[in-house]
């Protein structure tokens, strides 16, 4: 398909936190302002809108842009659970590339439930019987890394180091202190392999990209090079969707590799072409797999991936420098622009203390609920 | 007082129970639990049959507080087990001591009360808990 060059013409980001003076439009017209400022759009400056959130209710994106005299154009809500900032991100790429828009306004913002996410994905009788807590999903996905990758608990508990270190460096998140890998393996066990450490929090926040034909007027042009969201295909026991049961025989491709595939095609770059990458760690062990399907290690590599510290800050490839999810926290619809924003602030090099130097092509990744897994790549 | 299955249709009644799993007339795939529809293929002429007696434990851990809407008792296993049938359930698991749990422990079905509900109730759901051990 030949399509039209996409630009992030501009960025916005609330903090991820807990806000309990603000509810989420206030949460929402905080991003939304700064994205559009920065990228001097405004009324009428835009042909749509793509609003990512999933607990917000009827109409959160309408309600937004109306407050701000910023309705007309068409607002479409987005939910693809995790990836619903991912999923409003790539509507907007193709409205720009196919020429039906010149500038679309995305955004996302959520106020989660506090604790174990409630969702009414399951049927009422799962609850009952005890099988919808996410973090044992997380759990059995970890231990299966434990068995197949060559993990170990203290690869784990590196990864929730790294995270929480990298988010000293980052105003916008909700954890700011760094942490030992002993205070992480001494933590509350949750769900065994996970401590409490090895887990990100449910939380606030609101987040804005703009897109344009043309680069905005902040910093050296940043194109999105390919912004796609896949789900999943039927069999895996394990997979995201899930599912009370699946197949013995082989798991089919994840969305994450469906979505990595096509992503790395679209955009004619491959993972050795990477300088930063922002990826899906709801949990450290999700972080590795993530890793491992994306392709930016060899599958059942993710142990050595962690222990040759690739990962870390100065390491070959950076993974997580805002300080991922576990240091972020996780607002559901905001979270994977949220990656886009600290991306487009690493490819303008204006990332401040937490800036990977050079860095010209980036990866943002998300992964949950549908299942839907999104994957972005951009380039300056 | 009375024993209700936590849901209709997801296993057979003890002492020797089985699950009740679905089977696609057309492609064969099987699932659990039984739909009306085959989630591989979509086809819609669905054959019941009975599984997983014993299994082959494939993924575990342990969930140590009581998530939103479970009244079961706490701590409880929680994993993946393999059937001989080619299924992999997802499944509580029960155990008298759960740190036995491993990978490739054999494994049983029981279905036993998990908690009771409003009406005094005995609620049945399944789990699998060690095939060397007896029933609880």
């Amino acid at each position: 398909m030949s399509a039209r060059a996409v630009y992030v013409r501009g960025v916005g980001l609330h903090p991820f936190g807990r806000f309990d003076d603000k509810d989420v439009t206030r949460l929402g017209q905080h991003a939304v302002r700064a994205g559009l400022r920065e990228a001097e759009v405004g009324r009428g400056g835009f042909q749509a809108a793509f609003c990512g959130t999933v607990y917000t209710g009827v109409a959160a994106g309408h309600k937004v842009l109306t407050s701000l005299g910023l309705s007309g154009a068409p607002i479409v809500n987005v939910e693809a659970g995790c990836a619903s900032g991912g999923a409003a991100l790539s509507l907007g790429v193709s409205q720009v590339a196919s020429g039906e828009c010149d500038t679309v306004l995305v955004f996302g913002m959520e106020k989660m439930p506090r604790g174990i996410i409630r969702s009414s994905f399951f049927p009422p009788w799962c609850e009952k019987a005890g099988l919808t807590p996410a973090p044992a999903y997380f759990a059995l996905r970890a231990r299966r890394l434990l068995q197949e990758s060559g993990v170990t608990r203290e690869h784990l508990a590196r990864v929730s180091v790294k995270n929480h270190g990298n988010g000293v460096d980052n105003p916008f998140a909700m954890y700011r202190k760094p942490l030992t890998i002993d205070q992480v393996l001494a933590s509350k066990m949750v769900c065994d392999p996970l401590t409490l450490f090895m887990l990100c929090s449910p939380n606030e926040g609101a987040a804005c990209v703009v897109l344009g034909a043309t680069p905005g007027p902040v910093g050296p042009p940043v194109r999105v090079l390919a912004s796609v969201v896949r789900s999943h295909l039927p069999g895996s026991a394990l997979g995201e969707h899930t599912p009370m049961a699946g197949r013995i025989a082989d798991d089919p491709p994840s969305p994450t590799e469906l979505a990595a595939r096509e992503a790395f095609h679209k955009a004619a770059v491959g993972p050795a072409d990477l300088d930063v990458v922002e990826v899906q760690d709801t949990d450290s062990g999700r972080e590795i797999l993530s890793i491992e399907e994306l392709g930016l290690c060899d599958r059942a590599d993710g142990g050595a991936f962690v222990a040759d510290g690739i990962g870390e800050r100065d390491g070959r490839l950076p993974v997580n420098p805002s300080g991922g999810l576990l240091s972020k926290g996780e607002p559901l619809g905001a979270s994977a622009l949220g990656q886009i924003v600290e991306l487009t602030w690493q490819l303008r090099s204006a990332a401040d203390r937490r800036q990977v130097e050079g860095a010209r092509t980036a990866l943002g990744h998300t992964v949950g609920r549908g299942a839907n897994a999104s994957v972005t790549i951009l380039q300056r | 007082m009375a024993q209700v299955a936590i849901q209709p249709g997801l296993f057979t009644a003890p002492p020797q129970p089985r699950l009740l799993a679905g089977q696609c007339d057309g492609c064969r795939e099987r699932h659990f639990p039984t739909a009306d529809f085959c989630p591989y293929c979509s086809h819609d002429a669905i054959s019941i049959c009975e599984v997983g007696a014993t299994g082959t434990l494939y993924l575990h851990t342990v969930v140590n507080s009581a998530p939103p809407g479970y009244d079961g008792p706490v701590p409880y296993g929680f994993g993946l087990v393999d059937l001989p049938e080619g299924l992999r359930v997802v499944t509580r698991l029960v155990a008298p001591d759960l740190a036995e749990l491993r990978s490739g422990l054999p494994v049983r079905l029981v279905v036993e009360p998990l908690y009771r509900d409003d009406d005094g109730n005995d609620v049945l759901s399944w789990a699998y808990g060690p095939a060397t051990k007896a029933r609880r």
